[in-house]
């Protein structure tokens, strides 16, 4: 139990020196941008008093290093600034009251990104499992080819383009769904649910190849090891066999791969929250890039990466669990 | 809740029919191994595969127009898709009849063991390259020449609002978009091939290096690396692109050339770890230890030692990363940051054309060409990636 917990903490102090190193990296990309922040804030109306003003403010006057540890401060305290645009609007119209920082730009964002996954994770994951399963009980028949072809399709082909062909066949030619998400606050759950199913289940075609195919590669790998032999010869039925005695010894490699497809969601699901006007982080962040509103930017990277780590990490964690032989490193 | 009903009443009666249908093949061929033996869940199976085949076929034949003398837009696309299918599932038999029969005879072995899916997608990506060397001969038009009428729908039917000359229409400023369509296999796969050969130059150099120099040069390389992945790819090149907007009218370099040293230098860490992992089975064999005690230099052991021995897991890398390459210059075209305008470009051109989709339903031609652009992208990559499972599969020896 004990070396669990040592080997626990190691890659949690490797994931957090990882999300330092790659902090730092974000903050140095940033600053290579050419040119001044006040004036790419003020734009048209920049004079020489307010880009003064605004360089303090923002404490650009500052070196870099310092800066940077600033800007980290802020972030470990929820601190994320405000946003280049929204300072313009102070700036240029006057008014200060009615400004949002960026937490509270991207707080309403991330919950419903999360939300996107989760409404996703629960579609996908049993679908995928079910099939992966049944492929490898069927294996090698006219099931699981179709099976494998359809996936490999939808994997390889462009997330817009599973998209817009959802849209055409449930939004468009048969009005099922809706095929704008315009999801506001207190909307009601199911409501939410509805409107977030079509980018949910795009994302889910693009997931499933890869959680399909590794159950059934988990599965007819244990295939040939004698404990199966020995089931089948007690006289289970297939289905029996491979879901009371092969799926759990199959569980490590297939929720590795589900930690990874997890991590794709949060990260991935920029094209579809652009194609559905999904009000996403994946939204916000390429609505920012646009207008290049660099702390909106940095922050929605820094949450990306950060989620990208987590979930790698955990990923890293639950196969060295469920494997005894990670377990007990020689 | 009508819809659901009739769902699962067929359900029932699919469950039912296959009770039957196992009853009925167990009585008629007299307890024959193939029916006596058969699961509920295979039975099941077969009558699920039966009634979506009839109803399939059903749709298929269902009339075009429908009685109040609107296109039934469902029934033309639904035509479309299977007759596509079948196109191209004819299309890649053949091509692999003729490998069977014609060439050397390594080719025509290689050709007989062929899935289906494999000479679908040799078929496919020698198409593509065809189109995209001869993109300038085989266009009607110019991809930056704007033509007299914009938003000419594609069919080529006038009392629809389409022009014979443009098969397929024209784009919102009134160029061909057949053109735009040809031009942009040359500027979307040629950029993606671009890209992916820089990032294996550089992520197997120096995963190559690695292997064979190890020490700090590896342990530097190899943690600079896992920084970099430690950023979601489309999001690092996103925030990359962003400061590249900026750089490039101030430097005077076009945009794209930044998309590529971008794209390859992220992809290139991907390669890199495959690189170093393959290399370092190669540097320990004992004819790599022969080549360093007879003296022979860095670059001999790179390229005459390891190099030769590693290309078959290189070549399949290369497949995916074609297509990882391909789909991520097509999802920053997509979000506007990619290949810029005037160039012709499948991303841009989904973008641009997506909103005539919700005009399905009324006229089936005008969603046409947004789904031609993205389904361009899809056929590739999905080729690619249908060549590539066959190589793995083939060289893995994974037997079942």
């Amino acid at each position: 139990m004990n070396s669990i917990l040592r080997i626990i903490l190691q890659r949690l102090g490797l994931g957090l020196l990882t999300l330092f190193v790659v902090s730092i990296v974000i903050f140095v990309a940033v600053n290579l941008l050419p040119g001044d922040f006040a004036e790419l804030i003020l734009g048209q109306g920049a004079t020489p008093e307010t880009v003064a003003t605004i360089r303090r403010d923002l404490g650009l006057d500052q070196p870099l290093v310092l800066r940077y540890f600033d800007w980290l401060r802020g972030m470990l305290t929820l601190d994320l600034g405000t946003s280049f645009s929204q300072l313009n609007r102070v700036s240029n119209l006057g008014g200060g009251s009615d400004t949002t920082t960026v937490v509270e730009q991207i707080a309403p964002r991330l919950s419903n990104t999360l939300f996107l996954a989760a409404v996703t994770a629960s579609i996908a994951v049993p679908f995928s499992i079910t099939l992966g399963v049944l492929a490898a009980l069927y294996r090698n028949t006219a099931f699981d080819r179709s099976a494998n072809i359809f996936t490999l399709s939808s994997i390889s082909s462009p997330e817009f383009f599973m998209a817009y062909v959802l849209i055409l066949f449930l939004a468009v030619l048969n009005p099922i769904l809706p095929s704008l998400s315009n999801i506001y606050q207190g909307m009601p759950f199911w409501e939410r649910v509805e409107k977030s199913l079509l980018p949910a289940l795009t994302l889910t075609l693009v997931v499933t190849a890869h959680m399909m195919r590794m159950t059934r590669a988990a599965i007819i790998n244990l295939l040939a090891s004698p404990y199966i032999e020995m089931a089948r010869l007690k006289g289970l039925s297939p289905m029996r066999v491979i879901v009371k005695h092969a799926l759990p010894n199959a569980l490590a490699p297939i929720i590795n791969v589900i930690a990874l497809n997890l991590a794709y969601l949060i990260t991935g699901v920029v094209v579809v929250e652009v194609v559905f006007v999904y009000p996403g982080i994946g939204q916000l962040f390429v609505d920012s890039v646009k207008i290049r509103d660099i702390p909106v930017v940095q922050a929605c990277c820094l949450i990306f990466a950060a989620a990208y780590i987590l979930l790698n990490l955990t990923a890293d964690i639950l196969s060295i669990l469920s494997n005894p032989r990670l377990r007990h490193p020689k | 809740m009508s819809g659901w009903m009739i769902f699962l009443l067929g359900l029932a009666g699919i469950a039912a029919m296959a009770f039957l249908f196992r009853l009925a093949g167990q009585k008629a061929t007299g307890d024959a191994p193939k029916f006596r033996d058969m699961s509920y869940g295979e039975a099941f199976g077969y009558m699920l595969a039966a009634t979506l085949l009839i109803l399939a076929v059903w749709y298929y034949f269902q009339p075009k127009v429908t009685e109040a003398g609107m296109a039934n837009a469902g029934v033309v696309f639904f035509r479309w898709a299977v007759q596509g299918f079948l196109i191209f599932a004819a299309a890649a038999w053949l091509f692999r009849l003729l490998g069977r029969n014609v060439g050397t005879a390594w080719t025509r072995k290689l050709f007989r063991q062929m899935p289906l899916t494999a000479s679908f997608g040799i078929l496919v990506i020698l198409i593509y390259a065809f189109v995209a060397i001869f993109a300038g001969a085989i266009a009607p038009h110019g991809q930056e020449e704007i033509l007299g009428a914009a938003n000419v729908i594609a069919g080529g039917d006038p009392a629809l609002g389409g022009d014979p000359a443009y098969p397929l229409g024209t784009d919102q400023i009134g160029r061909d978009i057949l053109s735009r369509l040809i031009y942009g296999a040359q500027n979307t796969v040629g950029i993606a091939f671009i890209t992916t050969i820089l990032a294996f130059l550089l992520g197997g150099t120096f995963g190559f290096l690695a292997a064979t120099l190890g020490g700090w040069l590896d342990q530097l390389l190899s943690r600079a690396v896992d920084v970099l992945m430690a950023i979601p790819s489309l999001i690092f090149a996103l925030l990359l692109m962003t400061i590249a907007t900026v750089w490039a009218p101030k430097l005077g370099i076009p945009l794209t050339w930044f998309m590529i040293v971008i794209i390859a230098v992220i992809d290139s860490t991907r390669v890199y770890r495959l690189a170093r992992a393959v290399g370092l089975n190669i540097v320990v064999m004992d004819y790599i230890e022969a080549a360093k005690l007879r003296g022979e230099g860095l670059g001999y052991l790179v390229f005459k030692e390891i190099l030769p021995n590693a290309t078959a897991p290189l070549l399949a890398e290369f497949g995916l990363r074609f297509c990882f390459v391909f789909l991520t210059i097509a999802a920053l075209s997509f979000l506007g940051v990619g290949i810029q305008p005037p160039l012709a470009d499948w991303g841009t051109m989904v973008r641009d054309l997506a909103q005539f989709i919700n005009f399905a339903a009324f006229s089936p031609m005008a969603a046409v060409t947004p789904l031609l652009a993205a389904g361009a992208i899809a056929l590739l990559t999905v080729g690619v990636n249908f060549v590539v499972d066959w190589m793995l599969h083939k060289s893995s020896g994974l037997k079942e």
